[in-house]
């Protein structure tokens, strides 16, 4: 994936002259260092693991900013720190792969609306990155929430919103330092009301469901050509070179323009090359049929459909298509398009085989509870006799949530090689009750509720509490 | 609404006419959470007839021919309060021919141009629509009464007219006597209906109560305009609340609130706080008066700059100064309506301590509404409004199993369940629109 997209920006920022120095930062690449941190080794706790395992009494050791063993009985290397869990319950961090905090941060001034570059029904061109403020107190409410990734997105204001960022929950002066490392971007395109909505009341296309898609298409029409115009462009190139390595000394070729660069089709030539991953807020069960030919037609593929609120109606189809739902609980009725909403959904769209259900939250507040959320499903699940065990239900809110964000090979179990992102909570998670006690992100205890001295406090809120 | 529920419904309506058809039950071994002076009581036994509570204990004998129902020592709560909603004047928000919870007469859309737009006048109970499907859906959620609340919008005012209480059986005639409540929305949301001051909405609310109290004399009254702010009605509805009224203040603010309190003593109003993001900063000033609040205990985040001091023990901290605390919502209050008890629950988790939370969903917002005789603790003479649930009624993994209106089991069903249903079972061989 790096390879690829290396690939592309090679041949757009080819004679630019921009030579990357061994160690000097490359533009817009994570800046992110973890914490550092001692060995650390919780033991005796029960292990929802992430990936449908649960193991009881047992213990998780990081060392260096990984997940190093998981099992019973495991020995604390020396000047490492023991943590009791007796009684707790240990889970991955928990992964929102649709949250808005620092492009909508708190306070909602006027001048922090960053999210929906609504000057055109298509901008690719804007990453959400560009937008986010580090300040925003929503990050540290939602490590206290056991967060420790999350995938910031544009919103919905447009069919093809720009690009989303998964960034680690930890806090920092700048996004570059949050930035999940080697995370692909996320593409963030919106089917229905809200675009035609806001456009179609200016007299602008779209105006309605057809005019949406109709603008989808002719985006990634225009992006299949500059995508096609690019490899030509590269294959000439090579060809180039290897008749001047053949026939040497070199004769000049001819002369190959580079194509000029286009911010905006680049981000969905990288879609078209699987580099950047197609997450789609869409609520109605037609409509997420229809994105699925949309991807057909352009032959790309779709991470997750977010928001979904009719995903159980084709649970079946997202299963065999391998396409995640990103889901709420119980939200619904506050447009024509959420009104078919089922506090079922999760549990309906997690059925199938292979079925990838994700809690997401979409929300500064829903995002500090997610593990409350998968327990109103597991809940309302029960009453129609589907019994979701914990074990299980994590899923939705560590390992399927990283898979969609294509950062599953690194995070969201608690396997070792992988980031020791770790949750301790106080008791079972998807309990009303359930707290996230301490919070580790690479290893480093990031957030302790009984320990002020570990709890982040953003520059925004440094001395608001201050009384005289 | 399936037609069977309809009917279901039209038997509730007919039922709550006359207590001769209401429903006479005994509930068996429950765990009874009486949000009263009882607390909870164990394997206790409730005996309802004509529709009210008649006995609460342990072995109650039970009368000849009477239904029963074994609770088998699950949770049995009164009938929970929906918080501040727009239940049955809002049916999609999205669709504002849906939406009736606001008034705008200044608004450029609404012609002719109705002068003026301060209406305290303003009803929402004639709007209101007991078929609405988020009525169904929060019924089968354990809800039983919401009260509506005006909002307020650009073109209308930020006293935003008044609201009552309502019960979610499905009947038309479904306010609840007693509950009328004036509400005023007070701090930055309001600024640009002040003239961009919120001071601005204190000086036209002391206008309007100077308009609207009888003139000292009738000389006095021949030099007073017609109107300024008010219409004839307009004034004797204020000055209705200004003679001791219940005014329910939206404010988030600590010093906000603190000027709330000042005006409602000069107005004569009585008043009750909501949103009160920043309550726990003036708990002693709410304590002391003994003024209720209505608060959202997840706004744990600075909103704006009106809710700097937002908290998750805000709630803890109201109760432990003696304050009378209640739930709504923030956020989604309407479809949502169901999630007040998630609100309670995370209170509970914060400090509350867990028999005042459930109070919160239950006797308090009925005490603070003027229902407490009738509705809000499983007391001998209230009215059998009663949900039997799964489990821990404020987790959010219990589910309500059985919802009673009067001693009489309410439909389970909602358009939700019969989505789920239909799309539960396997598809057969026709399509599944033929599946209910």
């Amino acid at each position: 994936m790096k390879l690829r997209l290396t690939w592309l920006a090679m041949i757009v920022v080819a004679g630019s002259g921009s030579a990357a120095w061994a160690d000097a930062p490359v533009a817009w690449e994570s800046t992110y260092q973890p914490v550092a941190s001692t060995p650390t080794l919780i033991r005796n706790a029960t292990l929802l693991i992430g990936n449908g395992e649960r193991i009881d009494g047992a213990d998780v050791l990081m060392i260096s900013g990984r997940i190093d063993k998981v099992g019973r009985g495991l020995a604390l290397p020396d000047g490492g720190t023991a943590i009791d869990g007796s009684g707790k319950w240990v889970t991955p961090g928990i992964i929102d792969v649709h949250s808005h905090l620092g492009v909508y941060p708190s306070p909602g001034a006027r001048a922090h609306s960053d999210g929906n570059e609504m000057t055109s029904p298509v901008t690719a061109q804007v990453w959400a990155e560009h937008s986010v403020w580090p300040q925003d107190p929503g990050f540290a409410t939602a490590l206290a929430g056991g967060v420790t990734t999350m995938q910031i997105l544009p919103g919905s204001g447009n069919l093809i919103g720009g690009r989303g960022v998964t960034l680690k929950n930890v806090a920092a002066e700048s996004y570059q330092a949050m930035k999940f490392p080697q995370a692909p971007q996320g593409l963030k395109m919106a089917c229905g009301e809200n675009p035609k909505r806001f456009y179609g009341g200016k007299g602008q296309a779209p105006m309605t469901r057809m005019g949406n898609v109709a603008g989808y298409r002719a985006a990634f029409q225009e992006a299949r050509e500059y995508h096609r115009g690019l490899k030509r462009h590269a294959s000439k190139r090579e060809e180039q070179a290897s008749r001047s390595r053949r026939d040497a000394p070199a004769v000049g070729g001819g002369d190959l323009d580079t194509p000029k660069r286009d911010l905006r089709l680049e981000t969905l030539a990288g879609v078209l090359d699987g580099d950047i991953l197609v997450h789609i807020h869409c609520y109605r069960a037609d409509e997420m049929e229809v994105m699925m030919d949309l991807a057909r037609e352009f032959e790309f593929k779709i991470a997750a459909f977010h928001h979904g609120v009719e995903a159980y109606k084709i649970a079946d189809r997202l299963a065999q298509e391998n396409i995640c739902g990103a889901l709420w609980a119980d939200w619904w009725g506050f447009k024509m398009e959420a009104y078919d909403g089922i506090v079922e959904n999760i549990a309906l769209v997690d059925r199938p085989k292979g079925g990838c259900a994700i809690v997401h939250s979409d929300s500064a507040e829903g995002i500090q509870r997610l593990n409350q959320e998968a327990g109103k499903v597991i809940g309302h699940a029960r009453a129609v006799g589907i019994e979701i065990t914990p074990e299980h239900a994590i899923r939705w809110l560590t390992a399927n949530a990283a898979r969609s964000l294509g950062v599953d090979d690194r995070t969201g179990t608690l396997e070792a090689g992988k980031m020791a992102d770790v949750v301790i909570w106080n008791r079972e998670p998807f309990s009303v009750y359930a707290q996230a006690e301490q919070v580790f992100i690479d290893g480093a205890l990031l957030y302790d509720r009984t320990d002020p001295a570990r709890r982040p406090v953003t520059d925004f809120m440094l001395g608001q509490e201050v009384t005289p | 609404m399936s037609a069977r529920i309809r009917l279901l419904a039209a038997i509730a309506a007919v039922a709550f006419t006359g207590s001769v058809f209401a429903q006479d039950l005994l509930i068996r071994n429950a765990r009874v959470h009486t949000a009263a002076a009882a607390g909870t009581l164990e394997n206790t036994d409730v005996l309802i007839q004509g529709g009210v509570i008649r006995a609460v204990g342990s072995s109650v004998s039970a009368p000849a021919g009477i239904a029963e129902v074994d609770a088998a020592g699950r949770a049995l709560t009164p009938g929970l309060f929906a918080g501040l909603s727009g239940l049955g004047v809002e049916e999609v928000s999205g669709e504002p021919d849906t939406v009736d919870n606001t008034l705008a007469l200044a608004s450029p859309t609404n012609l002719p141009a109705h002068e003026p737009v301060w209406r305290p006048e303003f009803d929402m109970l004639p709007a209101f629509n007991p078929r609405s499907s988020a009525i169904g859906v929060s019924r089968v959620a354990g809800l039983t009464w919401t009260m509506l609340a005006p909002g307020t919008v650009a073109g209308g005012s930020f006293v935003a007219g008044q609201g009552g209480a309502v019960t979610l059986d499905g009947r038309y005639d479904a306010e609840i006597d007693g509950s009328q409540s004036l509400f005023i929305n007070l701090g930055s949301d309001a600024n640009t209906l002040a003239g961009g001051s919120r001071a601005g909405q204190f000086l036209l609310i002391d206008q309007a109560l100077r308009e609207a109290r009888p003139a000292p004399s009738a000389a006095m009254a021949a030099i007073t305009p017609g109107h300024g702010l008010l219409t004839a009605l307009g004034r004797e509805t204020l000055m209705r609340y200004a003679r001791g009224g219940r005014v329910v203040f939206h404010v988030d603010r600590a010093s906000d609130i603190r000027q709330a309190l000042k005006l409602a003593e000069r107005a004569g109003f009585q008043p009750v706080i909501s949103g009160a993001v920043e309550g726990w900063l003036v708990a002693g000033d709410l304590a002391r008066t003994q003024v209720p609040v209505l608060i959202d205990p997840l706004e744990n985040l600075p909103r704006g700059f009106d809710q700097l001091a937002a908290r998750l023990d805000n709630a803890a901290k109201l109760h432990a100064a003696g304050v009378p605390v209640a739930f709504t919502q923030s956020g989604d209050a309407t479809h949502n309506a169901r999630k007040i008890r998630q609100l309670a629950g995370n209170a509970v988790a914060n400090g509350l301590p867990w028999e005042a939370g459930l109070a919160g969903l239950t006797r308090v917002p009925a005490e603070i509404f003027g229902v407490a005789d009738r509705l809000g603790s499983i007391e001998v003479g209230k009215q059998a409004d009663l949900v039997l649930w799964s489990g821990d009624p404020l987790e959010v993994t219990s589910v309500a199993q059985q919802v009673w209106f009067g001693g009489r089991a309410a439909s389970m069903q909602s358009r939700q369940t019969q989505l789920r249903d239909r799309y539960l079972a396997p598809q057969g061989t026709l399509p599944r629109a033929y599946s209910r």
